[in-house]
Parts: structure tokens; C-alpha cells; sequence
């Protein structure tokens, strides 16, 4: 391999940094299960169209199978090994548990960082592709069923635990409006 | 996946001279596109110059009142920006009905711009593609294509455009504005995207080694009332099937102004100027819609198996109009 096939790279993820060398070629997905032991986040399809590698990258959910380990270098990385505060779940994570937001499990970690994308873009005003009018004008709505199957479409579960996932988000999401 | 050489440009100028005379180097934008083709042996540079960190992100109104969306702004923000909500409603409809959530926090606009089919014969290297390998032949003609175009193909390639934002951008005569080592240029969108001929593999008139810097909105051609409609195989996370972007303007029941731009029908959005030609001046009513509609889709020529976009096409066309008006 030749040298510049490589790079020497820092990723800070949950908050503690790793410093690597990774071919060019890694994937954020791989450095993770591979080479840091983050195996939380799951590898379903490796090509963008599960959701099940998703992770927050400076904030933001994206998927960590499309994202170059290098093109990350400097971001802070969180995965659902980190999504907890000091040991304790978040309102998101208490509501898959409670109200059987899995089956299988293979997917939740992916749904889980998903869903706190989902929270926060929304408290941001983001709107989604069933928000009634787009308006930037319009009074904040509370995010209801239709809104958290469209803007967690991202994200499949082959088990089809669909209908306890969207009401676990909703939870989440109620939870965190009466703390707005 | 095959080795390459990874840079971060901070400079304009530096990307610039990273790509210059090198073939084989790309812009690294979201990765999302880029990085799936290079997975699959489509893509095989061997050096990518990450372009996120240049100063090219965020959207801004111009002195003449344009609006200025960066190259590396994403997806997501566009989508969310206020003035693009209020003046540009049918781009902000057309970026959230594409691709995921996820997604659309990795995509650029420009990277969004210059994406690559989803023709599954393109993203298999043992089947005959002429847009992969020129002069290969096309495997989409006489295999699965329920989902190919029925405007403006070629015998040469019948694949669409996956882009749903670029249908709107379309709609508003965007202007993608580009620099080069020569300096800057640009191009108004309607002259972006080339016609297939028997070069499907060449899909923009962007000149070698160009990098997108931004892409301009009119403000003339703002349309708060504009929409923005996607029919797909399922209700959310699919390509268009077929898409129309459309704005009207009517007084006194005639139309004033009408822009109609479609999705999934053509390698590149198509603008439907033979229906808006048919509607300007004339009664806005939903039979006269159709009437355009048909007039427009009189020159496509289907495939055996994507006869169906026609009746699809025409029927978006004569809803989202309608729903316009109302
Ligand atoms: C599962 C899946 C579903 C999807 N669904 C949809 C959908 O429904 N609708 C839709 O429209 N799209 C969809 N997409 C496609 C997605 O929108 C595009 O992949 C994305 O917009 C590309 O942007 P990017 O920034 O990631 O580009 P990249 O992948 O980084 O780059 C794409 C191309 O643009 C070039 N490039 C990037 N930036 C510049 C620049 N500034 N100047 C010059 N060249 C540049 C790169 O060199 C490359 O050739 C989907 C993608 C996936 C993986
Ligand atoms: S339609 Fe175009 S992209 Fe698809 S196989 Fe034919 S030449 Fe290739
Ligand atoms: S593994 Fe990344 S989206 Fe499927
Ligand atoms: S719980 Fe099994 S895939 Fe979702």
C-alpha cells in the first residue's frame, strides 16, 4: 500500500479521542466495529439504504457506511454506546424499552441515534415531506405518528416493529415538549 | 474498493490545483453517491479532495435579491432555510421527498446535482452499459426498465435522473455557478444537463476539473404558491417514479405565468415548455391542464414496460395545477 493510500487520523467518539491510521478506503462504519470495538452500530447493507450504521456525527444523523473514516477526522463522532448521560438513558432509549421498540434488536441502535436526530431537528423547526405547509411563518406543531414514520424512513426494521418504534418516538417527543 | 490519495481542502484555489490535469481525481462532497459507486467498482479515482471544509456553505440573499444557495450547504439545510420555505416552496418539497433523513444531512447541493443514475444496469459492472463503458452497448433497452425515461432518450442510454431537487431548480431557472483555474463561470441550469445523444456517459457541460461554488435562485422567478409532487413505489425513502414541480399564477381566471418542470421522465429534468406554451394567456381550467399535459407528452416514446409513466405524467401534471389554483 502506498503511503498517501493512508491517513493518520484523530475521531473523537462519545467523547474519548482515537488516534488511528486507517487505509483511505475505511469506512466511519468499520472504524467503528473494527478497529475502536464500537459494534453497537450495526453494518445491514453497507450501501446507504438501511439506516442500521446510523450515528450523529457533529450533532447531525448520518450514516456511517457512506462516510469515509477520514473524511471524519476531527468530528465528534456519538454512537448508541454514548447516547446515555452519566448512566442514565434518555427519555428515547427508556421508551423503546418500555413500549417493546425492537424485536430482533439488530436495527435499534441505528433507530435509537435516529430518533434523537429526529427530536432535534424538529425542535430546530425543521419540517419533514408530510409537514402540511412549510411555511417558516407557521407556529411550532408537535411531531404526531405521520411525522415520525416520514421522518424515520430512513431507518428499516426487518422484524416490523414499525408500529412500537413510532410510539416510542412519539413518547420521546412528548416528554421532551413539556420540558421545552 | 481500489486505493486512493485523501485531501481536505480549506481554499478554493487549493481544490483547484489538487484536481488539475488529473483525470482520475473527484470532489469528495456527502460521500453519499461518490462513495456507494466507488463500493461497487463504478467509480475508481485515486484521489478525492474533500471539499466540505471550503468556505461554500450556507445560503444568502444577493444585492439583486437572488438567492444564493453554497455548494456545500446540505440538503437538510436548504430544505429548512426560511426564504427558501417562503419564496422557493417547490425546492424545499422536492429536497425532503428525496433520499432520508440521514441522508440529507450528508448530501451537498452541488454533489446532489451531478448524481448518477440508479439505473441498476450503471451499477453493475457485468452488464453492458454505454453511460459506464462507452460503446458497450445498453442492457436497460431490452431488459428492466419499468423505470427508464420516455423524453428525450437515446438508443444509446434510456436511464432518468434520480435528482428531485434538480427538477425544481429547473422549475426556477437556477444558475449553478462554477470556478476553473481559468476563473469563474457559469451556467444556467436548462443548459446544465446535456441531451443523451450517442454520448450518454457525458452528463454535464461543466467544464474538466470544475468545482461548483453555488447555485443561484432568480428572485424573479420566486413562486410562493409553487409545489412540488412525487409518485414512488412506496409512501417515503424511494426514487421518483415520476415527479412534476409546477407554479402558476392566474387573474381573473386566465393564467398569467406557468412553469412546469417533471422528474423521472428524462436523463435530466425536463422543463414541459410545449405545455406551458399551450396554457399562457389562456382559461386556467383543469381540462385545458390536461390538454397541456398531453400536448407536452405527445413526443414521448415509451418503452415496453414504462408506458405507464405517460398516463402517470399527465395526470400529475393536470393535479398539481389544479391544486394550485385552489
Ligand atoms: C439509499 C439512497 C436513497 C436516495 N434517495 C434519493 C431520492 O429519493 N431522491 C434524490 O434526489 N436523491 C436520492 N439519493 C441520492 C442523494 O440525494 C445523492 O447521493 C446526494 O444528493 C449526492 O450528494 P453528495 O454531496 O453526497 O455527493 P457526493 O457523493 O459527494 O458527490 C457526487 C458527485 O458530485 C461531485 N461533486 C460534489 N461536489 C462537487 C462540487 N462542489 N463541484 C464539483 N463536483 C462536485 C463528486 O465528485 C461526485 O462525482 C439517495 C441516495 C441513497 C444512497
Ligand atoms: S439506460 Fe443508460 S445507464 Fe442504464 S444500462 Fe442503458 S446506457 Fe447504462
Ligand atoms: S449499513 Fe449503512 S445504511 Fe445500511
Ligand atoms: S428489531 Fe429486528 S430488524 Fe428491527
Amino acid at each position: 500500500m502506498t503511503n498517501d493510500a493512508r491517513s493518520e487520523i484523530s475521531l473523537h467518539i462519545n467523547g474519548t479521542t482515537h488516534r488511528l491510521t486507517v487505509d483511505n478506503r475505511r469506512t466511519l462504519l468499520d472504524a467503528l466495529r473494527e478497529d475502536t470495538r464500537h459494534i453497537g452500530s450495526k453494518k445491514g447493507c453497507d450501501f446507504g439504504q438501511c439506516g442500521a450504521c446510523t450515528v450523529l456525527v457533529n450533532g447531525r444523523r448520518v450514516v456511517s457506511c457512506l462516510t469515509l473514516a477520514v473524511a471524519a477526522e476531527g468530528a465528534e463522532v456519538i454512537t448508541v454506546e454514548g447516547l446515555a448521560v452519566n448512566d442514565e438513558l434518555r427519555p428515547v432509549q427508556e421508551a423503546f424499552v418500555r413500549l417493546d421498540g425492537l424485536q430482533c434488536g439488530f436495527c435499534t441502535s441505528g433507530q435509537l441515534c435516529s430518533a434523537v436526530g429526529v427530536l432535534a431537528e424538529h425542535a430546530a423547526g425543521w419540517p419533514s415531506a408530510v409537514t402540511p405547509d412549510l411555511s417558516p411563518d407557521q407556529p411550532h406543531r408537535p411531531l404526531d405518528a405521520d411525522e415520525v414514520r416520514e421522518r424515520m424512513s430512513g431507518n428499516l426494521c426487518r422484524c416490523g416493529a414499525y408500529p412500537s418504534i413510532v410510539r416510542a418516538v412519539l413518547e420521546a417527543a412528548e416528554c421532551e415538549e413539556v420540558n421545552r | 474498493m481500489k486505493e486512493f490519495a485523501y485531501s481536505r481542502a480549506t481554499a478554493v484555489h487549493d481544490a483547484l490545483t489538487s484536481v488539475v490535469g488529473q483525470e482520475n481525481a473527484r470532489f469528495l462532497a456527502g460521500g453519499t453517491n461518490l462513495v456507494d459507486l466507488m463500493k461497487r467498482g463504478v467509480e475508481t479515482p485515486d484521489r478525492l479532495v474533500d471539499v466540505r471544509a471550503l468556505p461554500l456553505d450556507g445560503v444568502h440573499e444577493a444585492r439583486n435579491g437572488d438567492l444564493v444557495i453554497g455548494a456545500t450547504t446540505t440538503n437538510s439545510d436548504a430544505a429548512a432555510h426560511p426564504e427558501i420555505r417562503r419564496r422557493y416552496p417547490a425546492l424545499s418539497q422536492a429536497v425532503l421527498a428525496g433520499a432520508s433523513g440521514q441522508l440529507r444531512n450528508m448530501a451537498t447541493v452541488a454533489g446532489n446535482l451531478l448524481q448518477r443514475t440508479r439505473c441498476a444496469y450503471f451499477a453493475d459492472l457485468s452488464s453492458a452499459c454505454n453511460k459506464r463503458v462507452p460503446g458497450s452497448g445498453c442492457a436497460a433497452v431490452a431488459g428492466v426498465h419499468h423505470n427508464h425515461a420516455i423524453l428525450g432518450a437515446s438508443p444509446a442510454c434510456v436511464a432518468t435522473s434520480p435528482s428531485d431537487m434538480a427538477v425544481p431548480m429547473m422549475l426556477f431557472d437556477a444558475v449553478v455557478h462554477y470556478e476553473t483555474l481559468d476563473g469563474k463561470g457559469e451556467i444556467p441550469i436548462s443548459r446544465f444537463y446535456r441531451p443523451v445523444g450517442d454520448t450518454p456517459h457525458l452528463e454535464t457541460t461543466l467544464p474538466d476539473g470544475a468545482l461548483i461554488t453555488s447555485v443561484t435562485l432568480p428572485s424573479a422567478a420566486a413562486g410562493e404558491r409553487s409545489r412540488y409532487r412525487k409518485v414512488r413505489e412506496r409512501a417515503s425513502y424511494a426514487f421518483a417514479t415520476v415527479s412534476v414541480a409546477a407554479d402558476l399564477v392566474v387573474r381573473s381566471g386566465q393564467v398569467r405565468e406557468v412553469r412546469i418542470a417533471l422528474g423521472g421522465v428524462a436523463s435530466h429534468p425536463w422543463r414541459a415548455r410545449i405545455a406551458e406554451e399551450e396554457l399562457r394567456g389562456g382559461p386556467a381550467t383543469p381540462e385545458r391542464f390536461r390538454a397541456a399535459a398531453e400536448a407536452e407528452l405527445s413526443a414521448a416514446k415509451p418503452l415496453p414496460h414504462n408506458g405507464y409513466k405517460l398516463r402517470l405524467a399527465r395526470n400529475l401534471i393536470q393535479s398539481v395545477l389544479t391544486e394550485i389554483v385552489h
